[in-house]
């Protein structure tokens, strides 16, 4: 089966459904015409974009331009973090540990997958490391600002209960410990419940994607299967880290609460 | 062994916000009160005790320096009492290391079975009794008390002050303790200082 190519005047049609639905919101005075023209507009031009970046990056397939490309992604993830958060780490920390543990988590497991699991060759071909890559960000993305976000807000809110806590003798993690499993487990929840409805609730955007690029559902499934096991992992470990790290930056070497070491909430 | 020297409190030159240059000595069984008005710095020095706050100046208890010591094992020797206890577990006695004896309880007139209560059934008066208890289950060698008895009645204030001295007497333990109230401050302090400005003043 051969994909049917897209055409400009087709797109323009499913565009003037986006207008038409503009039309009824302005009409029934919901006030979101404009925020929906301006998304749909940036959606258009920012994956237009992004089409010609990834042209040129599989027409040169060099690896230095992968891994350009692969260190702005996670740069620019790091920076959605740190929006993310009500309360930062002063001193860029929260940009420096979520970009730092996403950089590692997904970056070890998306070459272990390239060059273990699938084996393309050159193990960094870019059909394969940039998609992958990109999911595994998306995801470890959520999981890190989740799990951070959590982390800060509720020592924040626990800081006389921390403080007691280091009063009776307990060192900074025991003391701290409850809040940093709570932090790490909502970071990872939402992989985990994806994982757990992924088939029967929804079918996951890779497959689709695949299936309609002419795949057969059984290579795709299997794609998807592997594709979730390293988001998992990649999420998972990438908070993991991140709680840990944002958790002792909270303490100093004489394993003081250090709440000046937040900022006010955004 | 434990010789008489070895839990004396000492403070050399400790500045802490703005308080300057405290230098006092607590020695084993003593009770040294503190007072000053509010916002003078009281709580914060005590903090600093505790190495719960940035400070300058020298802190030892017997022939060890707070800076020489992991910070935990400090504050497990020298244990900060705060004006406000925290209660973070479902029940009471999942706070205490060890249960405490009946005779603690009954002598601090707590209800013998109170360590199986619900936290949200406790009034202020009994945390502040129950974090005494908490704070001895850890086996300190010295106690920081931030206004210990500001929520209890007259007649339980006396027994906790007699239960403190007695505490304090039989374990040799150095107690620094926080009082507004100058008829407390007069049964129990063997030495009183008061924050005047930027200084500590003997009262005598």
């Amino acid at each position: 089966m051969k994909i049917i190519d897209l055409s400009g005047w087709q797109l323009g049609l499913a565009a003037s459904l986006v207008i038409m639905l503009s039309i009824c919101t302005h009409l029934a005075r919901l006030g979101v015409g404009k925020a929906l023209l301006i998304a749909a507009v940036r959606t258009a031009i920012q994956l237009s974009l992004i089409g010609l970046v990834l042209e040129a990056l599989f027409a040169t397939a060099a690896i230095k331009w992968v891994a350009l490309m692969a260190i702005a992604m996670v740069l620019i993830a790091g920076r959605e973090v740190m929006a993310r958060q009500k309360r930062r780490l002063t001193g860029g920390w929260t940009f420096a540990i979520g970009t730092l543990s996403m950089f590692v988590s997904t970056f070890v497991v998306t070459i272990l997958t390239l060059t273990v699991i699938i084996g393309p060759s050159p193990w960094y071909t870019p059909q394969y490391a940039i998609p992958l890559l990109g999911m595994m960000l998306g995801n470890a993305m959520t999981g890190v600002a989740l799990g951070l976000d959590r982390l800060t807000e509720t020592v924040w809110r626990q800081r006389a209960v921390i403080e007691n806590r280091l009063m009776l003798g307990q060192p900074w993690h025991e003391a701290v410990g409850d809040i940093r499993r709570e932090a790490m487990r909502s970071g990872m929840m939402p992989t985990i419940n994806s994982m757990a409805a992924a088939g029967v609730v929804s079918l996951p955007g890779m497959m689709t994607g695949q299936i309609l690029a002419g795949s057969s559902p059984t290579l795709a499934v299997k794609y998807q299967i592997l594709v979730m096991f390293i988001i998992t992992t990649g999420t998972g470990f990438g908070t993991l880290l991140a709680v840990a790290a944002g958790s002792r930056r909270l303490f100093d070497a004489r394993e003081r609460l250090r709440i000046d070491r937040l900022s006010a909430p955004y | 062994m434990i010789d008489n020297d070895s839990n004396t409190l000492r403070l050399q030159q400790v500045c802490v916000g703005e308080l300057k240059d405290v230098s006092i000595t607590v020695t084993a069984g003593e009770i040294v009160c503190l007072s000053g008005a509010s916002g003078s710095g009281k709580s914060r020095l005590m903090r600093a005790i505790a190495d719960l706050e940035p400070h300058q100046g020298q802190i030892s208890l017997g022939d060890q320096e707070q800076s020489e010591v992991a910070a935990h094992r400090w504050r497990g020797w020298v244990m900060l009492v705060p004006a406000e206890s925290q209660w973070w577990a479902e029940t009471v006695g999942e706070h205490f290391p060890t249960s405490p004896g009946a005779a603690s309880l009954a002598a601090l007139r707590l209800d013998d079975d109170i360590l199986s209560w619900q936290i949200i059934r406790l009034s202020s008066g009994e945390k502040q009794r129950l974090a005494l208890l908490r704070a001895i289950g850890h086996t300190p060698r010295a106690l920081l008390l931030d206004e210990p008895t500001a929520n209890l009645d007259g007649e339980t204030t006396r027994l906790t002050e007699s239960w403190v001295r007695e505490l304090a007497r039989q374990h040799r333990l150095p107690v620094l303790w926080v009082a507004h109230d100058p008829a407390q401050i007069g049964r129990i302090a063997d030495l009183h200082y008061r924050i005047d400005g930027s200084r500590l003043e003997a009262v005598t």
